[in-house]
């Protein structure tokens, strides 16, 4: 069928350019809600490469029965491009964005702006009953539900298995421990790198932000208030401590999670802090590298004290300019449906966020860390929640970067002044 | 002055009442001709700039459509009073110069040896244009990747322990190289339409005057060229002080390479402050203009270097 616009169209349109429009309007009699076929709706999601996105949208129109249609488009790889796309379009009131997969840091701001609507109050309630509390919390703006959390992620230690054996050490807890650890290993002329990302760019604000929350932070409070105290001294103290240690990759200031994967699949790293996705990886690239490869929790700031990892992954929110509302949040509950959740774990190695997902046999077998990630996602942390986010990650990479040259006793300060401007628009970063 | 005035005004009125029918039509159909270029013109240039300078003067960011007004000039005097503006602007203007300044040596160098090449002409110019023909988002993740400490050849061939694009000079040597790389064939290709003002006959005759081949090319090529030099000069001036694309792909401005291009960017389409970043767009705007202005004013470049050449 011809359906240019799921939107009626309007006749702002010059002389023979109008013929063309009614011509579209007979032919797309039978588009939208009102009438016979099914109204289409336009997913915008990043490219999932094991196709388990596109498989659920087709199992979705299926399970419809005739009332919609999932049109899956892909955004870009890069999280900034898929916002920069979808808030072009969001902002220019364009009605052909139904359902948008929003990385879990621009809740705040899209809802601000009001380019998405609210979950209605019982797919809401149900997100909230199913999902771990660190999903929920992401899809969260003033005590409201903006979008269904449809995959987590977050940071574990994964580490060479063999050279912790021959420096005769357990798996390290802390930050400091695993700093030691690296520069024993260093001693004795042995692959010791830790991999993180320091290149500035937003793995450096999750760094931060995951160290801030774990020594007993907070950058932002919920009443979007500065806060940025002692802890974020601490944590920028470890970040400065790792950057100059003789432990960390001489490319530490240009790392990005994907290169350091690269350089511990390469061998000359003992430790790597990243996303799950680097285990398949190792596999790939270096199956040596990966027989000798452990996993364990995200090191403690502070010993003792359980890590609050900033958690990544996405949400399904619904356009407010959407034609259907009310059959994209229909959609939205069943593209997050557990079945589905598992194909996107199983197939595509997106951590689950519903909870039950975790216990099933099956999964825990594809997903061998399942534990630690459900852990993880329990005692979460969670990047500053205000529309000035873009604002706030920015005034940090600069702030911190070089890590190096980090000054922890006066960082904070500056830092402070800086986000303090920026909640007002009026800094320049 | 005001002699001219009087001189010159009953002239044009007389020529205006001397005008032909036929020719008032001629007039009449040539703006009619014009006039949907010059419309397109208006809408595609004019417009955005009208609309920059407006969402210049106000607060108004796409995060907080409720909160859009009008602050006069306060968004000039954020970016003029942040360190940040100042910072770039010097990394902008280090890389233009220490860029244009390589591309013009090594550009005439070129010039002269496409000009003077005798065998196999047509080879040397396409081989000498080919990094010009390089998509640029191509040529810089080239370069980047040349670099890089783990997959480039460039720090294995210089024996590097370090990391050359974790620190701030081997950034700037590296972006530098990129817009060299990228850009010496187009002024390349301007400084030969240059060589080819300057006639044999002159050089002949200093050759037999005893001019030697320094004293030639510095007292009678140079002199000659000087329109075409400072043309070349200008365009690859006002380019570079917009770099973006190459900056972009390296490190989006880390390690202090940002510049104004990358800065004006960051402000309006990551943060999405339309007035801040409009602000930086028009301020970004005059310095090019001034940039120009010097240029043509202050060293007497002109956009048709023939016209001046004749004299």
């Amino acid at each position: 069928m011809f359906c240019p616009s799921t939107r009626p169209v309007r006749f702002r349109v010059l002389g023979g350019y109008s013929l063309a429009a009614a011509a579209a309007l007979l032919l797309c009699a039978g588009c939208g809600a009102s009438g016979k076929g099914p109204a289409t709706l336009n997913w915008y999601v990043f490219p999932e490469p094991s196709g388990s996105f596109a498989r659920a949208a087709a199992a979705c129109t299926a399970a419809s029965a005739g009332r919609y249609r999932i049109a899956i488009n892909f955004l870009s790889t890069s999280s900034d491009q898929q916002r920069v796309s979808l808030v072009r379009r969001l902002a220019a009131d364009d009605s052909s964005i139904d359902i948008l997969a929003m990385d879990v840091d621009w809740t705040a701001e899209f809802a601000n702006a009001k380019w998405i609507r609210p979950v209605p109050t019982a797919l809401s309630a149900q997100i909230r009953s199913v999902d771990l509390p660190g999903p929920v919390q992401t899809a969260t703006y003033r005590q409201r539900i903006w979008a269904a959390p449809i995959n987590s992620n977050t940071q574990l230690l994964w580490y060479r298995k063999d050279l912790l054996a021959d420096i005769h050490r357990r798996v390290p807890t802390t930050w400091a421990q695993m700093i030691a650890d690296a520069i024993e290993l260093a001693k004795l002329g042995k692959p010791h790198y830790i991999e993180e990302q320091g290149a500035q760019y937003e793995g450096l604000t999750v760094w931060f932000n995951s160290l801030v929350d774990s020594a007993g932070g907070q950058i932002i409070s919920g009443a979007n208030r500065v806060v940025l105290g002692r802890a974020a001294e601490a944590a920028a103290s470890i970040m400065h401590r790792l950057a100059t240690s003789g432990a960390a990759d001489p490319s530490l200031n240009v790392a990005m999670e994907g290169s350091s994967d690269v350089a511990f699949d390469r061998g000359t790293a003992a430790f790597e802090i990243n996303y799950p996705f680097v285990y398949q990886s190792a596999i790939a690239a270096n199956p040596r590298v990966a027989k000798e490869m452990g996993y364990a929790a995200y090191p403690e700031a502070v010993s003792g004290v359980d890590p609050h990892v900033s958690i990544g992954g996405y949400n399904l929110a619904v356009s407010a300019h959407s034609a259907h509302p009310g059959l994209a949040f229909n959609a939205l509950s069943c593209l997050t449906r557990k079945q589905y959740e598992i194909a996107y774990a199983v197939k595509g190695g997106l951590a689950p966020v519903r909870a039950a997902v975790y216990g099933i046999a099956s999964f825990q077998k594809a997903y061998p860390f399942h534990a630690l990630i459900e852990r993880q996602l329990r005692t979460y942390g969670i990047r500053p929640q205000t529309p000035s986010y873009a604002d706030v990650t920015l005034a940090i990479q600069k702030a911190l970067t070089p890590t190096s040259a980090i000054q922890p006793a006066t960082v904070v300060d500056s830092l402070r002044n800086e986000i303090r401007l920026s909640l007002s628009s009026g800094a320049l970063l | 002055m005001s002699a001219v005035a009087a001189e010159t005004a009953p002239g044009t009125r007389s020529r205006r009442r001397r005008l032909t029918e036929r020719a008032r039509d001629e007039r009449r159909l040539a703006a009619l001709l014009v006039a949907p270029a010059a419309i397109v013109m208006i809408a595609v240039t004019a417009y955005p700039i009208i609309d920059a300078v407006v969402l210049s003067l106000q607060r108004a960011d796409l995060r907080f459509p409720g909160a859009t007004k009008f602050v006069g000039f306060s968004n000039y005097g954020h970016v003029l009073s942040a360190p940040v503006w100042w910072q770039d602007v010097f990394h902008t203007a280090i890389i233009t110069a220490i860029s244009v300044a390589i591309e013009f040596g090594v550009g005439m160098a070129l010039a002269l040896v496409m000009y003077r090449t005798i065998v196999a002409r047509g080879l040397t110019r396409a081989v000498v244009l080919i990094p010009y023909g390089i998509v640029a988002v191509v040529a810089a993740e080239s370069w980047q990747l040349a670099w890089s400490l783990n997959s480039g050849w460039i720090p294995k061939l210089l024996g590097l322990s370090g990391d050359p694009l974790s620190h701030t000079f081997g950034t700037y040597v590296a972006i530098i190289v990129t817009e060299v790389w990228k850009n010496t064939p187009f002024m390349a290709l301007l400084l030969l339409a240059g060589l080819a003002l300057v006639s044999d006959e002159l050089l002949e005759a200093a050759k037999v005057d005893g001019a030697n081949a320094w004293q030639r090319f510095t007292r009678i090529t140079i002199p000659l060229m000087k329109p075409a030099i400072l043309v070349a000069l200008l365009f690859r001036t006002l380019d570079a002080f917009r770099i973006f694309d190459t900056i972009y792909i390296f490190n989006q401005g880390a390690q202090g390479t940002e510049s104004l291009s990358i800065l004006n960017y960051k402000t309006l389409l990551d943060r999405l402050n339309l007035g801040l970043g409009s602000s930086v767009s028009m301020l970004l705007f005059v310095l090019v203009a001034l940039i120009a202005f010097v240029f043509i004013k202050g060293f007497g470049a002109s956009a048709a270097p023939g016209a001046e050449a004749v004299s």
